[in-house]
């Protein structure tokens, strides 16, 4: 035993232990997100219990059950402090209970704990969440058109029928009437401007009325169109369901998004649901102050950010790991240069979101404001956080990590590549040009992909500089100039900062929150193994070339 | 090569078209090596602008005030009687001037052309004494000879006559022009204070030697805006001797009697009838005498002028047995030796003061700073800052008025007001604190960055703790014995910890851990325990097993083999979190904790964040120190094996101090990454600004500071420009730590290429 002390081996188990700790880590967060997040699509089973309460009375529970834990209770005659488990229950029907999940305790269920209930019918509504009942009856117009097995096909078709409604009615609100209330703002300032300038005078005001008058008439065309597709969708009718405890729920096929039988469905069943899930989830629009729905906004947004980013990032740290590789003289300066360009990676990014609000939003911003934007003053243009901030801080963010990415990428090229091109007879920028540049491209590429990975997962400095929790239009749609660099954005990873935490509803949209996560995740470790295999190339590829 | 060719080749490279060639490429050459150098410059120099911003942005904050004389002129209007009061509208348009002959003279501010003139409605009685009564609304109270209290309110209104704007003041009478008859005698002394739904008057007669309180509730009468007022209670306080200040405090309860000897007396009159002595004390030293006496802005704080030159600022503190006393607070000197005059600034707590040398002073009472003295010529009696701070009117002995210009932004943040404890009104001793905004709108920021500083530490500390021995371990590992496949698909499984999006762990921190956690709490002590001791006896037991089972799983794979033992060691120590609670704390370990051990225990604190935050702290620090165990050179490491060193033993004299600086630099770096870290700490910590470094509490870290209280920080305020500073200093401190491990590794790098 003092041998094996003595020769250290205790040390080498730990040292062992520790590389085997980290792994678990790693791993059982990555499995632990996965779990979680890919349980937000599968359809959950819908359990039936009967509960005898403290007072004797009965109560029936019909929900999802999300998760368990053991709650202490002091029990009334012996004083002693048990430990009763209990079930988290997602009862739904919101707008008739008041709260979507409730904790039972097992030791209240009469009965077995896995009792499903058969037939039960899960609707997705646009408000107040779920509601989980028994099928009754199609109501259109007052008198009762289906009951009993007529239900189910008949109410298939009426919902099929009121999503094409709905996405009817979304385009023309959206897409339509949007574009020209956004035509209309524009001859808003358009005037405005006119006047601060001084040259609005019955002729210009004429032909802004004028257009005005057109757009206004549009508006007014679309609107009745609208108004007719609404009055057909509340002729749709409606479905009633029994809901535990006997009461009856009337729910009006305009305000269904979908709906299952989850115990009645087969294994294809389910993989189906689950995918139509996901697919809600990636293009649908947020709902219930982000808790429900999807998250397409938060997508396009960090999308549109980081390639905005990219735009501005890649020339500057190719400009400037080019000019420190091949130009600039070896020597103090540039050492010190190359040094502090290394330590900005390690600079806390809140830093550079407190530069960016601070020089790009108040200073920058506000200048562009007063010199082009007067006549929409005090209500500001540039002057505030916006997507155009946000990505020029992202690019100042990640722009050490594609200047070194760059610069080794540069120092990897042999010498006698150089000297071979200027012995060709070409000057100093067509060897750069058209030999460095060209064989280091995969090394700036992975620059790149690691400048973009870093954007999309950081949330500090972007809550300071344009993100917001809702934004009411996207960054970028149908409307000239179609990118919109003044507007507001949302973003995946402060998506997840303001669900979980700024959210009233925290057990509602703990799943989504998962589910987002793991769509975060999934980009940035792909974009990452993607840069891992990239350079991986790049160095085999020299390897051969060195020899 | 024929003839042909080499003419062609010739005539290709030769000629006016070939030397056009030549200079078109050479010119482009040259504006490429030019604009990539200016680009490249540019970009470079525009990184080292953040620092230089930031610099910028909270430079004015220990700039000091700048005071300029705008111009002079004669007190305007009827220049006999003393001056009782001085007002000047926001925009320092206008001011108004209230002499003790009853007078309202109302001037333009700039060059002192007179606007209106009114009288008081004294029907013949004298002012024999005047208090302000409410800044904010306004509002002035006048004893006069008759034995009448007037209270008037002023303002200022726009008129426009020669259609030019103007504003003149104005005053009314919320309670009447006829006043409140108190008595037949003089009103000697007078202190008045008024709320929403109260009155509370206290004065002196002449020829009295006592003190009245008056109690009324303000009743609003239905048909009309007129405020009645009904007695609600009234007392009587004894005092004899010389009184010379009558000064009631802002929430009408500290009443202070105070004599030019010093000598003050400091009452309770909550309730009016039953006024109640809390305190008789000199607020001056033996033979020294008060000059001057002053309420700070919010009626709290008594700034005390002697005729030493000094300012004393007293305030009752409330003690352990919940008893007020008055407290010296803190003390300012100024050149002359009488303080004639203390005036206070209307937004903040700063004041001004003139004394005997002719010079006015502008001081900030909680920063400690004396911010600006201005030399006069002549003799000075009254000065009136601006409401916002910007300016000031003084009036000399001679009856002049000077008119100043200031520019005194920041005068509320000092270094040691951001890095010493500080008395503030209220407490009960100095104290480290951070509360930037509040409800209530006489409220002082308090802006203290040690609490913040310390809560960044701490979170790193906790998380260090964490992290460093996992990561150095493992780094040592798999960069020593592990197998190079292994190592391969080991490293970057690590490394890839440190793309996950930190607001990922933070949600998982907060959210998962934190409530996991509370439960668990004695599980994960117990891992602690139990983990190093079964490692042991796992690797002990493995030694003794036979040869040939031994021999299977060779040292470089021994990270395998611990995979399944880990996650049972785990998983054992967790599940034993019940039965440990029940044997050891009475079933609940957080109760006994908080009951027992007295100690407070927060859901999100200092040891979410340790795991949670280490965690985070893994990859980096792992991955720079595993590099330089890697490049040890291995023939260092061959020599020792071949002398007979064990694999271990090698390890700790030969590749740990050739590598010891590279993982010096590597937790070096991994602490500027702990410090820096936001989105953890701002969704775990539970942010409050505490000094505490119990594991059990939860502190705000300067980063999560930045992202709470950044967007709704006025910019350019005082707020906004120490924000600034707190992510100055977290640049500065991660700069200086990257550079130090960058430096370290460098020298590194340069013995190893010697060796």
């Amino acid at each position: 035993m003092k041998a094996w002390f003595k020769e250290g081996e205790h040390w080498v188990w730990f040292s062992a232990a520790s590389v085997s700790i980290s792994v678990v880590l790693v791993l059982g967060l990555l499995s632990m997100i996965s779990v979680r997040g890919l349980v937000h699509f599968w359809p959950h089973e819908v359990y039936d219990y009967q509960l005898k309460t403290d007072d004797g009375q009965f109560e029936q529970i019909v929900g999802e059950l999300h998760d368990t834990k053991l709650k202490e209770f002091k029990n009334q005659q012996t004083g002693v402090i048990e430990k009763i488990p209990q079930f988290l229950m997602k009862v739904g029907n919101r707008d008739i209970y008041g709260i979507d999940f409730r904790w039972i305790n097992t030791t209240d269920i009469i009965g077995r704990q896995d009792r499903l209930d058969d037939d039960v019918t899960v609707i997705e509504r646009f408000e107040y969440g779920n509601v989980y009942g028994h099928l009754q009856a199609i109501i259109q117009n007052g008198e009762i058109i289906a009951e009993q097995e007529q239900v189910l096909p008949m109410m298939q078709q009426l919902v099929s029928a009121s999503q094409k409604l709905y996405q009817q009615i979304n385009r023309i609100e959206k897409v339509t009437l949007g574009g020209i209330n956004y035509q209309l703002e524009q001859l808003r300032l358009d005037q405005k401007k006119f006047e601060a300038e001084g040259r609005l005078n019955a002729e210009v005001q004429a032909t802004l009325d004028q257009q005005r008058a057109e757009l206004n008439a549009q508006f007014k065309e679309q609107q009745s169109i609208l108004t007719g597709l609404y009055s057909e969708f509340n002729q749709l009718g409606e479905v009633t369901l029994r809901l535990a405890g006997g009461q009856v729920i009337h729910v009006p096929f305009k305000s269904i998004v979908r709906f299952w039988l989850p115990n009645n469905m087969t294994m294809t069943d389910k993989l189906g649901f689950f995918f139509n899930s996901m697919g809600h989830f990636l293009l649908g629009d947020p709902r219930e102050a982000n808790t429900e729905g999807g998250v397409f906004p938060a997508i396009v947004g960090t999308i549109n950010m980081v390639i905005l980013m990219a735009i501005f990032v890649t020339p500057m740290g190719v400009i400037a790991a080019v000019y420190m590789s091949e130009y600039a003289k070896e020597g103090m300066v540039l050492k010190i240069v190359r040094i502090s360009i290394n330590n900005l990676a390690g600079v806390p990014s809140i830093v550079f979101g407190i530069f960016g609000l601070g020089f790009f939003v108040y200073i920058i911003g506000g200048s562009i404001d007063e010199m082009f934007y007067e006549y929409a003053l005090p209500s500001p243009t540039f002057g505030t956080p916006a997507l155009l901030w946000a990505s020029l801080t992202m690019a100042l963010l990640t722009l050490p990590v594609v200047i070194v990415s760059t610069q080794e990428g540069l120092s990897r090229i042999p010498t006698a590549l150089r000297e071979g091109g200027l012995a060709l007879g070409a000057t100093q920028s067509e060897t750069i040009m058209k030999i460095v540049l060209p064989m280091s491209m995969p090394a700036i590429m992975t620059g790149l992909i690691l400048a973009v990975a870093r954007a999309a997962g950081e949330v500090a400095p972007l809550m300071l500089v344009g993100v917001v929790k809702l934004a009411p239009e996207l960054p970028i749609d149908f409307n000239a100039p179609f990118i919109h660099l003044d507007r507001k954005f949302m973003h995946l990873g402060f998506h997840i900062y303001d669900v979980g935490f700024q959210s009233p509803n925290v057990e509602a949209s703990q799943p989504l929150v998962y589910a987002t996560s793991l769509l975060l995740v999934v980009i940035i470790v792909s974009l990452n193994l993607g840069a891992i295999t990239i350079r991986n190339r790049l160095r085999e590829k020299y390897k051969a070339l060195d020899n | 090569m024929d003839q042909q060719t080499q003419k062609a080749l010739d005539q290709a490279f030769k000629g006016p078209r070939f030397e056009r060639r030549i200079k078109r490429r050479n010119l482009v050459d040259k504006s490429w090596a030019s604009s990539i150098s200016i680009g490249g410059v540019g970009v470079i120099f525009s990184v080292l602008l953040i620092m230089f911003f930031l610099v910028y942005v909270v430079a004015p904050l220990f700039a000091s005030a700048k005071v300029e004389v705008r111009g002079d002129y004669a007190l305007p209007g009827a220049s006999q009687g003393q001056t009782l009061f001085y007002g000047m509208d926001e925009y320092k348009e206008t001011a108004m001037r209230i002499t003790d002959q009853g007078d309202l003279i109302g001037f333009e501010v700039k060059d002192g052309s007179l606007l209106n003139q009114n009288q008081l409605p004294l029907n013949g009685a004298t002012i024999t004494s005047f208090a302000k009564v409410n800044e904010k609304e306004k509002i002035l109270a006048f004893g006069l000879s008759d034995g009448r209290l007037l209270l008037a309110k002023y303002g200022y209104e726009v008129g426009y006559p020669n259609n030019v704007r103007t504003i003149y003041p104005e005053l009314s009478y919320p309670f009447g022009e006829d006043g409140l008859e108190l008595a037949d005698q003089p009103i000697t002394q007078v202190a008045a204070r008024v709320n929403d739904s109260q009155l509370v008057l206290v004065y002196q007669l002449a020829g009295q030697d006592g003190v009245e309180i008056r109690q009324y509730d303000k009743v609003e009468s239905m048909l009309s805006e007129e405020v009645a007022l009904e007695e609600y209670d009234r007392g009587q306080i004894a005092y004899s001797g010389a009184l010379d200040w009558v000064k009631l405090g802002g929430y009408m309860r500290n009443l202070y009697l105070v004599s030019k000897s010093g000598l003050a007396q400091y009452y309770d009159i909550s309730k009016a009838g039953l006024p109640e002595l809390l305190q008789t004390v000199h607020l001056v030293p033996e033979g020294k005498e008060i000059t001057s006496l002053n309420f700070l802005l919010g009626e709290y704080s008594l700034m005390v002028g002697t005729d030493d030159g000094r300012i004393l600022q007293w305030f009752p503190v409330r003690d352990q047995q919940n008893e007020f006393s008055l407290q010296p607070i803190r003390s300012f000197d100024v050149k002359g030796d009488v303080v004639n005059f203390v005036g206070i600034e209307h937004g903040r707590k700063g004041f001004v003061t003139l004394d005997d040398a002719n010079q006015l002073n502008l001081f900030h009472s909680t920063a400690e700073r004396n911010l600006a003295s201005v030399q006069f010529s002549s003799p000075l009696r009254y000065a009136e800052v601006a409401s916002r701070g910007n300016g000031a009117l003084v009036e000399t002995a001679a009856g002049q008025i000077y008119v100043l210009d200031i520019d005194n932004e920041h005068p509320d943040v000092s270094f040691s007001s951001l890095w010493g404890k500080v008395w503030y009104e209220g407490y009960g001793s100095p104290e480290y604190i951070w509360q930037s905004s509040s409800a209530s709108t006489d409220f002082e920021p308090k802006f203290s960055m040690v609490p913040l500083t310390f809560g960044t530490i701490k979170a790193a500390f906790y998380a260090m703790l964490f992290a460093v021995p996992i990561a150095v371990m493992a780094a040592i590992y798999t960069a020593f014995f592990m197998e190079g496949k292994a190592r391969q698909s080991v490293k970057p499984a690590i490394e890839l910890i440190e793309a996950l999006p930190t607001v990922i762990l933070g949600f998982l921190a907060g959210l998962w851990l934190a409530p996991y956690m509370e439960t668990h709490l004695a599980g994960f002590f117990a891992i602690l325990l139990v983990l190093p001791i079964g490692i042991l006896l796992f690797g002990f037991s493995w030694s003794k097993l036979p040869e040939p089972i031994r021999l299977l799983v060779p040292t470089g794979q021994r990270a395998l083999l611990m995979l399944p033992v880990v996650i049972l060691l785990g998983w054992f120590a967790l599940s034993m979190s019940g039965p440990i609670e029940h044997a050891f704390f009475n079933g609940d370990m957080r109760h006994w904790l908080t009951f027992n051990a007295g100690i407070d225990f927060d859901q999100r604190n200092a040891l979410v964040i340790g795991f949670a935050m280490g965690f985070a702290l893994i990859p980096t620090i792992f991955s720079v120190s595993e590099d330089a165990i890697y490049n040890v050179p291995s023939y260092l490491v061959n020599g020792s094996l071949a002398l007979g060193a064990s694999g271990w033993q090698t390890l700790v004299g030969v590749v740990l101090p050739t590598a010891s600086p590279g993982i010096f630099s590597a937790i070096m770096l991994g602490f500027g990454r702990g410090i820096g870290e936001t989105m953890i700490v701002l969704m775990a910590s539970g942010n409050t600004p505490l000094m505490d470094a119990s594991l059990f509490q939860g502190m705000r870290t300067l980063s999560a500071n930045l992202a709470v209280e950044m967007p709704e920080a006025e910019v350019y305020s005082s707020h906004y420009r120490v924000l600034f500073l707190s992510g100055l200093i977290l640049f500065i401190f991660t700069f200086v730590l990257n550079t130090l491990a960058e430096v370290v590794r460098e020298r590194m790098r340069r013995k190893y290429g010697s060796l």
